[in-house]
């Protein structure tokens, strides 16, 4: 697997193949507290680079997920949907969203590292 | 307006609280252990609240002031006994609620408890309706801490004599190193628990012996939750100035001899909503499965036509799953009622329940 990739929106991406695998970083579970509903994409679905993919709720507030990536949804995991508070414990590795099967491989150049993410969720907390 | 801060605002910082703007204050909506952790130690051992951003009220007089407060305060501050509290409301003239309130009958008059963000238009309808005679003073200096939950007594009374034995909506003058402070029994949690107005100079120190004792602080966040676990309004969101408080399912609230007599403004729009023209109410919302309604979702029947709308939602940590009010048309109030809930375009199956969603026993 791919070292991990990070989005402006604090989404992750790690890469294997022609599949991107989606979550939200560490960071943004904590901002955004104790989730406790998430809702994923269907399977099959065709979705945008910075499109919309799945929203997370916490007790106050709902927020949208986006899609760092271009491509087809081939997978979600529904673990994180029967029980949210995973996200929580953790986001990085068994909370992973959904998976895409990458339409534009060059999309995944624009995003950052780890030492660049780590720098843009410290300058822009939200 | 600048933004405001309570006493206690380097204590919280120094608790790691994350802030928020609320009603032109700085509050904490969270400490580091999070809203759903909070929400359970309230109701399991004890919470403190920050609550001094909201408005503490005292109005000076003798009978001529229970008249004068009647007319915009549909409670019977007449039968009110000394050291009693009654939640009620300030009406306006079309029936609605200007703010809703705790007034409690003091040995010089009443004091009463006001939302931040209506105690200043509060305090001026207040005193153009009751006139020049009295004297309204709105505390700059006096916090107020709430601590709730069921280890409250047995936690409080270690510190401060004999405060267990208050009944829940009463009150009384107790003292804290030589300052007079005021605690009643009540609260904003579903949970037993009292409510301390102090001087800002001593409220630091009384807070960190009640946390010494066993306390956790605890933000808005789950302030809010347990709230709506426990069935109350939210000035502003499940209550405004067009609900009347026959429509918010609050006609407890109006003591029975001024809903018989009335005598207060705004009461004919309330004797319409008693006789038969009420034709909304506010209930308790069940969404099935894990969906969250919140605040303007609308609400429809099960041939698609619109009911009403959510005015609150939100996940129950203690109930462990999503829990919401709003408004509907009377004929949909019944208990059990299946009715769709639509949330980001997709409707959801829901049913009108019983409020409280979480019900404990208060001491009374």
């Amino acid at each position: 697997m791919s070292e991990k990739k990070y989005s402006k929106q604090h989404e992750w991406v790690s890469v294997e193949g022609d599949i991107a695998t989606v979550g939200i970083t560490k960071h943004a579970a904590e901002m955004l507290g104790d989730v406790v509903f998430v809702e994923l994409p269907e399977k099959g679905k065709s979705v945008e680079k910075e499109g919309q993919a799945g929203v997370v709720e916490s007790t106050k507030a709902a927020s949208d997920i986006y899609t760092p990536i271009t491509g087809e949804i081939t997978d979600t995991n529904q673990s994180i949907v029967d029980d949210p508070g995973a996200v929580n414990k953790d986001p990085e590795s068994a909370a992973w969203f959904f998976k895409i099967k990458i339409k534009n491989k060059s999309e995944l150049d624009q995003l950052m590292n780890k030492a660049d993410y780590d720098k843009f969720a410290k300058e822009n907390p939200n | 307006m600048e933004t405001q801060k309570t006493a206690l605002y380097n204590y919280h910082k120094s608790l790691g609280a994350k802030f928020v703007p609320f009603a032109g204050y700085e509050m904490p909506v969270q400490y580091s252990s999070g809203i759903v952790e909070e929400h359970k130690i309230t109701r399991t051992n004890a919470g403190l609240f920050d609550v001094s951003h909201m408005g503490q009220l005292l109005i000076e007089g003798n009978e001529s002031l229970s008249d004068e407060l009647e007319k915009v305060i549909p409670v019977d501050l007449k039968k009110i006994k000394l050291n009693q509290s009654k939640y009620s409301f300030l009406i306006n003239e079309k029936g609605g609620i200007y703010d809703d309130l705790i007034i409690t009958k003091v040995d010089n008059g009443f004091s009463i408890i006001l939302n931040a963000a209506c105690k200043d238009n509060d305090f001026k309808i207040i005193k153009n309706s009751i006139g020049n005679k009295f004297k309204l003073t709105l505390y700059k200096n006096l916090s107020l801490i709430a601590l709730q939950g069921p280890k409250s007594s047995e936690i409080l009374e270690k510190i401060i004599n004999g405060v267990s034995s208050l009944r829940f909506m009463n009150g009384n003058n107790f003292s804290y190193n030589e300052k007079k402070i005021y605690i009643t029994r009540s609260g904003y949690t579903g949970e037993d628990g009292f409510e301390i107005s102090i001087p800002d100079e001593v409220v630091e120190d009384l807070v960190k012996k009640i946390v010494s004792k066993g306390a956790k602080l605890i933000g808005l966040g789950a302030r809010d939750t347990l709230r709506m676990e426990a069935g109350l309004c939210l000035y502003g969101h499940d209550i405004n100035e067009t609900t009347s408080p026959i429509e918010a399912n609050l006609k407890w609230a109006i003591s029975k001899r001024r809903r018989e007599e009335g005598g207060f403004i705004g009461y004919d729009k309330i004797k319409l909503d008693m006789n038969g023209s009420l034709s909304r109410l506010r209930v308790g919302v069940i969404p099935e499965g894990k969906i969250i309604a919140r605040e303007g979702v609308k609400i429809f029947s099960e041939d698609n036509k619109q009911i009403g709308s959510i005015t609150s939602g939100t996940f129950g940590p203690s109930v462990n799953g999503p829990i919401a009010m709003g408004y509907i048309k009377l004929n949909f109030s019944k208990l059990g009622t299946k009715v769709l809930l639509e949330v980001r375009g997709k409707k959801y199956n829901a049913k009108i329940s019983e409020l409280p969603f979480y019900k404990k026993n208060y001491v009374r």
